[in-house]
């Protein structure tokens, strides 16, 4: 192995992640005066919080009467009972104060008459436990997302927070079952760097590109997962994975659910509005999985739009073309500029597409990253939030502004957390080189290997199982092939030919890497997904279409090392965090 | 009269030629500038033929068809796809803008695809955006107000309204990049970018600090190089009007 020039620093805590729970995490341990360091493979403002679109979600009360325990209620249900009520009721209680920092901060909210955040209707989201809608989504206009990432950017500006731009991180260092840092590759100069710290806190978002179409950007590859796995640790619940039921047909993009909440509607080729036949009472504001489901029926059973049958139509050309353009200006340039629509005049194109991954690192409501050994134990050194973790707030389905809440709850948290644990300037210890060694060998084998695949086709290969596979609708027969299947890209990975060999933005190499992360997460969803038989949130089995809650109120944990998984489960905690709040015990769900 | 050329290993030379391979009857040539430091090579015009029966209509997706079926050690920036990251800022036919909302069907003959104008290059398509990132820090953007209250600043909607058309940005750098003012004083002009931003923070009603802010971008240099070229405007791909929000700030300095 050629040797690599490695650049030593230390940091009491590491944020890995500069989206918007990395950064809200990377301002609270400024302000904790802990010495913090953010690595992030793309620029912050470029990261995926920018594409959230609605809202963010916090009993304010703005628009109406609210509370935070209807909104932790709906959130149980929308998870369909598989999230853990101590931490949902933790996300709901401080939501208000979240949001309410965060317009201090200067996120440009829209505003109510009397100059308040303005709030709109999402699904899922009720008045009182399950009755009327409740308006509780906090919206800047539909670009609420970008709003609060530039905005997050800023704070960490004003905290001066150290940043490693376009550095792209390879593997944790580990000793005796703590985390100690990890390592990443300068794109900018080529250079390797070893970062030790007491607390590194792993925000790297989802992993959206393990299927052929999703709303995720490129750069959604789950690495931090992927690094967690390769560290021996598991992932939690990685067979929910949201459909959005509004991507844009043939290219993805996200068409806001605020779209729904300010009004819009779907329709099948009948002219038919269909959601009020599966959700007589929320209708298209029905949690996101039953109205991906009830748009994939409508498909399969012939009453989907277009010369192929096989999307619906999604309505807001009924709206005032003021509410449009004051509340909804985004999705108006996206269908124009994607499925070339005024939505002023014509319906936009939709299909249910991958959207969001529920599963991820397993932490407790204080971020600390969790494993299974006997019981369920914390992993020193080591935080996840966002998109990576899985707290589990949304359970076997999210709600639609939930995460942008989440953000920001736990990225508060962990700070809050890494300020109890670490007193600021605490010696590192030693850590030893064969952690290095161990990572800077899959980095060379992967930058020299000259076989005969590329990684693009191993890529569309995993991505076109998943697609099919591990869909709306899974059985054991298309899960089992799934299982297969799945690992035949990996084992691809054998022969594989990586052409550039440079060092310096090497971007062959970084989506090798990126595809070594995807590749073993797509594993890990397959096989959690064939060992789960029940239908429950996002995962829905023709074969068991019944939810089971004597068998599965657990969190699946899946380790993967190379094609082979371990998968055991864990129960869900049947208890809340404070007595401010009733634990909400298990009912049918319908909307 | 004086002559001035580029250095020796400036000079783009062409390069290699990727010729069809399946046989297609609807075929492209896309012009790709390359440039690799680890080389020691002049940067060069990469030229692929490209099957358009199967491209989807962007030109990000024929860069990402050229990268995946053709040459995977072409290197450009690229994540949301759809317009809101502005990662993938590069200059198509002469103009700035975003590949992943750039149809090449509005391209007349071969495609020819530069990186960002004036800035130094990374890597092929890949900018040193360094720079201006450090002049966005610089207009100190976050919101600076002395109230402790623990409910939400008031705003209203007509307030509100006042940000639009300014928090949208996405930070490309396609305006700054497209403006001659900014080509040659880059390191001390703010450019229309930056001036949209601070722009966007003196004109919010929650801020208290407007009068500081104006008086740090009151400046012959930082402000007053913009000479109302109004290439920014054109080049913004979100529509938003950058030179209209210097002279906003002009005004303002101008009245106060």
């Amino acid at each position: 192995m050629k040797s690599y020039k490695i650049i030593d620093h230390e940091y009491d805590v590491v944020v890995l992640g500069a989206g918007g729970s990395g950064l809200r995490a990377a301002v609270g341990l400024s302000e904790a005066g802990l010495k913090t360091a953010c690595v992030s493979k793309v620029f912050p403002t470029r990261s995926h919080t920018s594409a959230a679109q609605g809202g963010i979600s916090a009993a304010l009360g703005n628009m109406g009467e609210d509370d935070w325990r209807w909104h932790m209620y709906d959130t149980v249900k929308g998870a369909d009972w598989l999230g853990d009520q101590d931490c949902i009721e933790y996300l709901c209680k401080e939501a208000p104060r979240a949001v309410l920092e965060l317009e201090k901060y200067g996120v440009p909210f829209s505003r109510t008459e009397d100059g308040k955040i303005y709030q709109r209707p999402f699904g899922g989201m009720t008045k009182n436990y399950g009755n009327e809608p409740v308006q509780r989504t906090c919206a800047a206009a539909d670009r609420t997302g970008h709003a609060i990432l530039h905005t997050l950017y800023g704070q960490a500006l004003k905290h001066k927070t150290e940043f490693f731009i376009e550095y792209f991180a390879l593997d944790l260092l580990m000793k005796d079952g703590q985390c100690k840092g990890l390592i990443a590759w300068n794109l900018n100069d080529g250079t390797i760097h070893r970062f030790r710290s007491h607390i590194t806190i792993i925000a790297t978002g989802g992993y959206g590109k393990v299927y052929y179409s999703a709303t995720s950007a490129h750069t959604c590859t789950g690495d931090g997962n992927a690094m967690v796995l390769r560290a021996g640790l598991p992932l939690q619940d990685m067979e929910f994975v949201q459909f959005h039921p509004t991507g844009i047909y043939g290219h993805g993009t996200l068409i806001s659910e605020g779209v729904r909440g300010e009004g819009g509607y779907l329709v099948n080729s009948k002219g038919e509005r269909f959601m009020e036949r599966y959700a007589p009472k929320a209708k298209d504001l029905a949690s996101r999985d039953v109205v991906s489901r009830s748009i994939a029926v409508e498909i399969n059973e012939g009453r989907g739009v277009g010369n192929e049958k096989d999307h619906v139509h999604l309505h807001l050309n009924h709206l005032d073309p003021k509410v449009i353009e004051e509340r909804l200006p985004g999705i108006s340039e996206s269908s124009r500029l994607f499925a070339n629509v005024d939505v002023t005049k014509e319906p936009i194109p939709v299909v249910p597409t991958v959207h969001y991954n529920m599963g991820g690192i397993p932490t407790n409501y204080k971020a600390e990253v969790l494993t299974l050994n006997g019981s369920e134990k914390t992993v020193p050194g080591l935080m996840a939030i966002g998109e990576a973790a899985c707290v589990s707030v949304h359970g076997a389905n999210r709600l639609g502004s939930n995460s942008l809440i989440d953000l920001v709850v736990f990225g508060r948290a962990a700070a809050k957390r890494a300020a109890e644990l670490v007193k600021p300037g605490t010696p590192h210890e030693e850590i030893s080189q064969s952690e290095t060694d161990k990572c800077l060998e899959r980095f060379d084998r992967l930058r020299n290997a000259s076989g005969t695949n590329n990684t693009a086709d191993l890529r569309m290969a995993m991505q076109k199982t998943m697609q099919s596979k591990c869909a709306v609708f899974r059985t054991e027969k298309t899960l089992k092939e799934g299982v297969n299947e799945i690992r035949k890209p990996f084992e691809g990975m054998d022969d594989l030919s990586v052409k550039d060999k440079s060092l310096i933005f090497n971007t062959d190499l970084v989506e090798t890497l990126e595809f070594d992360n995807l590749i073993r997460q797509a594993i890990t969803t397959m096989d959690s997904a064939y060992h789960r038989k029940e239908s429950r949130g996002a995962h829905a089995r023709e074969d068991f279409p019944k939810r089971n809650d004597e068998k599965y109120m657990q969190h699946t944990l899946s380790w993967c090392d190379g094609k082979k998984t371990k998968i055991d489960y864990r129960p869900v905690h049947r208890s809340t965090l404070s007595n401010d709040v009733q634990y909400f015990p298990p009912q049918e769900r319908v909307y | 009269m004086v002559q001035i050329n580029l250095p020796q290993n400036s000079k783009v030379e062409k390069g290699k030629f990727f010729k069809d391979k399946t046989g297609s009857k609807n075929i492209r040539k896309v012009n790709i500038y390359r440039w690799d430091p680890s080389t020691g090579e002049n940067p060069r015009i990469d030229t692929y033929e490209v099957d358009m029966d199967n491209c989807p209509s962007k030109v990000l997706d024929l860069l990402n068809k050229i990268k995946n079926e053709i040459d995977p050690s072409i290197a450009y920036r690229r994540s949301c796809a759809h317009g809101v990251c502005g990662s993938c800022a590069m200059n198509m036919d002469g103009k700035n803008g975003l590949a992943c909302t750039k149809p090449h069907s509005e391209i007349k003959g071969d495609i020819n695809i530069y990186p960002l104008p004036h800035l130094k290059v990374l890597k092929d398509l890949i900018g040193d955006l360094s720079t201006l990132y450090k002049q966005y820090e610089s207009v100190e953007p976050w919101l600076k107000t002395t109230s402790k209250t623990e409910k939400e600043n008031i705003q209203s909607k007509e307030d509100r309204a006042k940000l639009d058309g300014l928090y949208e940005c996405i930070m490309c750098a396609c305006c700054s990049t497209s403006c001659p003012s900014y080509w040659w004083n880059g390191d001390k002009y703010l450019g229309p970018a930056v001036l949209l931003q601070a722009y966007r923070w003196i004109i919010d009603s929650r801020d208290e600090d407007r009068k500081e802010r104006l008086k740090k971008v009151a400046d012959e240099l930082k402000l007053y190089r913009c000479h109302t070229i109004m290439n920014c405007t054109n080049a913004c791909p979100k529509g938003l009007n950058p030179a209209k929000a210097i002279a906003s700030i002009k005004k303002m300095l101008a009245t106060s």
